[in-house]
């Protein structure tokens, strides 16, 4: 199947008004009797699950938290992006546009982006609305902050909790639309498969976490919003429970995946403290506005912070890139420190991280300020390091965080299976190789508020919908297979237990696919994958039973596709030979080693197709076409 | 400094909802004092894996104390013995060598146990559900600057945002009140002026839902706001009060 991402036509920034306008509409006495399947309550899923409801659509919603107010969205600190220019600093949504298709060195479509920086003002309209208490100037209006990647303050924010105020206006929106029975709860389900009759996506099949019952539910559409795969990393800032399975299952069923290689460390993350550590704690970027990061200039360095004086501490982001400074984009920052730690100057215990000092800020704005915009940051610094970085600075070390690859879908946010929408960080759209401060927020909203309830009404009025109930027998093979494979991995009672397997998986990537990357680590990681995945499937170790709450169970399932689909990023690593953004091949960089993209011969998105187990998956290329805006060296010296 | 404890842990084990439950002993040896409560447990419960027995169930995600899924009564006190943190942000740098942990899940009539240390929470979303929201539809807001906010009432509003719905305060509350959340959720709306045209609906709605989901009334104990992980404050009950009061008194809400 040739790729057709369905950018519609005219000039940037009348196509998404001109494709609103091009799309059929349901009646709305229709919409009713149309039944849409949400998988995720993160930002996407509840601001889409409410949405979708408000506009007639009978919505079932699932999560696999017991509340849908819990998903990873909550765990976003800095802020949101939009294009208000409220600041008058003479941002506009060409601006954001701009700053967003480059901070993703050119590897996102420019259409998207620009109805993403077009939707960002809605966006803040909308969550003020439901009572979203963003932070506020004396005369009552809404502040803002600057954030790395971009010149000028376009950054809303609630104190250091954004993504939780936002998650909670999403929530209750669609809390509201539980009450008046348009969208129907299901938490503590876990979705196994996805259910395709046809070529069209026309349910799934969940595990009642609590229970352990395989169920089967039946739509007209189903839309991922499942999150990204950062914990195939195993350390990581995500969420524990966060994971890659449903987009596996997608990808395994026909949905085509993105980019799989182009993952995002991000810079300012607590470092890692031994080896029973089983999450990381990520520092929010907007730390890096006031805070100035450095190591002491000679690798022998024992004094602690306070001792070493200026002349002997060295500002390697304000001396490598006077322009940006501190503010330099994620994956230039992160390679910094990682380049000062390879060369013995890292600090603390492990000597695995860099000072970020507040020091100059706090004298400059006085600790009174400081706290009102940080206080709950510091105070989470302190309660995991035992260390007030009022007093020390912090240390801070690189980790992962979001994933920009993902399913891929078109400009109306659909699949390569009919039916199947994938929306915030589970698809691939916007963020191109690397992406921009705040700008998760903005997305996972702008597909679930404002696009993905127009589209999916374009599929459903424009596409011809047989009757399907759950008693069709697609649906009682996909139960079955889904009870197979619980059974096989409680059946294999091994040596070693699920995370046993998930620390190691972990390793190699974060080793052989991580901040940098070359070919013969990544054959290297290709094979460790293999012979990993073979020893897990003799020898995993999983307690308790099937029809039972059982948490070990939950995670094998997960991990088993973590292995599947590590190799998966691997293979898309080794194909693009270049460096961009977050993939960073050690064989192309420029003279001052920042990334030396390759134009000529890379400039598409990579979309692997599922060939069959075992089987080398096919790629299908989507050639990015900038016209717009010129291709040039990111360059933020 | 890193250093090494050994501890005596004695944790509630159930297997479901009826069974009856009851403590159990283990030994948790070697635990380096930067690891966090949960990361504690992982030990045990690696450990427990490859002994053939069940590792102990307990909610957590997010693990930094945003998400509100973790939670399990520590030596007698929700979320355990630092003041506003939650379990999976509390570390073991606060227990010493030989120590004695109990470790218990939630107890309240409102929250049935699933297993182990894991409850059934969903009282809480049923309480949003009933009017712990704005009405505003998606597509009809005006500019975000159209009305402006005082700053002292956005960070009020903000500071009883603040809650993670992790069910604490029900936990704490002799009476199994909740109080102290519902409060939380009418002030963080109410504060804002956008909040406003609902106001009297959403107190009613809430205070009646709350009654008829079995939580007990406020007596004043404020044992919520001292466990609460996110320090939200018990004036926010004073305002659920009052305008449950307005709404019955001066209200058309029935
Ligand atoms: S008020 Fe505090 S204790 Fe109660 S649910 Fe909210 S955060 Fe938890
Ligand atoms: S695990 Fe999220 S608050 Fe503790």
């Amino acid at each position: 199947m040739p790729l057709d991402a369905k950018i519609p036509i005219g000039p940037l920034a009348e196509k998404w008004d001109r494709h609103r306008f091009e799309l059929k509409l349901v009646n709305p006495a229709n919409k009713r009797k149309f039944e849409i399947i949400v998988v995720g309550t993160g930002l996407a899923g509840g601001s889409a699950s409410a949405s979708l409801a408000e506009l007639g659509y009978s919505v079932k919603t699932f999560c696999i938290q017991d509340s849908p107010r819990r998903a990873h969205s909550i765990a976003a600190q800095g802020g949101i992006n939009a294009a208000k220019n409220y600041t008058n600093e003479g941002d506009s949504i060409w601006r954001l546009f701009y700053d967003t298709v480059k901070g993703g060195d050119f590897r996102a479509r420019e259409a998207n982006v620009y109805r993403l920086a077009q939707i960002s003002n809605n966006i803040i309209d909308q969550c003020v609305a439901q009572g979203v208490p963003f932070a506020r100037d004396y005369g009552g209006l809404l502040a803002n902050r600057s954030f790395g990647g971009a010149q000028v303050a376009r950054t809303f924010y609630a104190r250091g909790q954004t993504g939780q105020q936002l998650l909670l206006g999403a929530y209750s929106a669609m809390m509201r639309q539980v009450a008046t029975g348009r969208v129907t709860m299901y938490p503590r389900r876990e979705m196994l498969e996805l259910v395709v009759i046809n070529g069209q996506a026309r349910g799934i099949v969940v595990r009642n976490l609590i229970t352990g019952a395989i169920e089967s539910h039946a739509a007209d559409a189903v839309v991922l919003c499942t999150g990204g795969y950062s914990n195939v990393y195993f350390l990581s800032t995500n969420a524990m429970a966060s994971n890659v399975s449903a987009t596996y299952r997608a990808y395994q069923k026909g949905a085509y995946f993105a980019n799989p290689c182009f993952t995002q460390i991000h810079p300012t993350c607590i470092p890692v403290h031994g080896a029973n550590q089983s999450k990381l704690t990520l520092m929010s970027e907007s730390l890096r506005n006031d805070g100035r990061v450095w190591v002491p200039k000679n690798a022998a360095e024992k004094r602690p912070a306070h001792q070493i004086p200026e002349s002997e501490r060295d500002y390697y982001l304000e001396r490598k890139y006077p322009s940006f400074g501190n503010l330099a984009p994620r994956d230039v920052a992160s390679r910094s420190a990682k380049e000062q730690c390879d060369s013995g100057r890292g600090v603390g215990e492990t000597g695995l991280a860099v000072y970020l000092d507040f020091a100059d800020a706090i004298k400059r704005d006085g600790r009174a300020v400081f706290e009102q915009k940080y206080s709950n940051l510091f105070q989470m610094y302190e309660k995991i390091t035992g260390e007030d970085p009022y007093e020390t600075p912090m240390m801070i070390y690189p980790a992962v965080h979001y994933t920009m690859g993902g399913l891929w879908v078109d400009y109306n946010l659909m699949s390569t299976i009919d039916g199947l929408f994938v929306l915030g960080e589970a698809n691939f759209s916007d963020h191109g190789a690397n992406r921009l401060g705040a700008s998760a927020l903005m997305q996972g909203l702008a597909d679930g508020y404002f696009i993905v309830p127009y589209t999916i009404g374009g599929y459903l009025a424009g596409t011809t919908l047989p009757n399907v109930s759950i008693d069709h027998p697609a649906f009682k093979d996909y139960s079955a297979e889904a009870k197979n494979r619980v059974r096989k991995l409680l059946s294999i009672q091994g040596k070693r237990t699920v995370d046993d397997f998930h620390k190691q998986l972990g390793l190699v990537m974060w080793d052989y696919c991580g901040m940098a990357r070359n070919n013969d680590g990544l054959k290297k990681a290709k094979e460790m994958i293999q012979e990993l995945r073979d020893e897990f499937w003799q020898n995993v170790l999983v307690p308790g039973s099937e029809n039972d709450f059982n948490q070990s169970l939950e995670r094998v399932g997960r991990v088993a596709d973590f292995l599947d689909f590590a190799e998966l990023m691997v293979i898309d690593a080794l194909d693009r030979q270049e460096s961009c953004g977050g993939h960073f091949n050690e064989a192309y960089q420029t003279e001052d080693s920042e990334a030396k993209r390759d134009d000529e011969n890379f400039c598409h998105a990579s979309a692997w197709e599922f060939a069959g187990e075992g089987k080398t998956p096919i790629l299908h290329k989507e050639p990015l076409v900038f016209e717009n805006v010129e291709l040039t060296q990111r360059s933020y010296k | 400094m890193t250093k090494a404890i050994n501890l005596t842990l004695k944790v509630w084990r159930q297997k479901g909802p009826e069974d009856k439950g009851r403590l159990e002993t283990y030994d948790a040896k070697d635990i380096s004092t930067n690891m966090s409560f949960l990361e504690m447990l992982d030990v045990i419960n690696e450990q427990l894996t490859l002994a053939g027995k069940e590792p102990i169930a307990f909610d957590h995600d997010c693990r930094e104390g945003i998400c509100g899924m973790c939670g399990a009564v520590v030596n007698g006190r929700p979320h355990g013995p630092e003041k506003g943190t939650t379990l999976c942000q509390l570390h073991m740098r606060h227990f010493s060598d030989r120590d004695t942990i109990f470790i218990e899940p939630w107890r309240s009539r409102a929250f049935k146990i699933i297993k182990d240390l894991v409850v059934d929470r969903g009282a809480l979303d049923r309480l949003i559900q009933a009017g712990g929201y704005i009405s505003a539809n998606t597509g009809g807001a005006p500019d975000a600057n159209a009305i402006p906010v005082p700053q002292a009432s956005a960070e009020l509003a903000f500071d009883a945002a603040a809650c993670i719905g992790c069910g604490a305060c029900v936990a704490a509350c002799p009476n199994a009140s909740a109080m102290l959340f519902v409060g939380a959720k009418v002030s963080h709306l109410v504060l804002l002026p956008q909040g406003e045209p609902e106001a009297a609906q959403r107190a009613t709605a809430m205070v009646r839902e709350m009654d008829s989901l079995g939580f007990g009334n406020c007596s004043n104990e404020r044992e919520c706001e001292a466990e609460c992980p996110k320090e939200i404050s018990i004036t926010n009950i004073a305002r659920l009060n009052r305008e449950y009061f307005k709404s019955r008194f001066f209200s058309n809400v029935k």
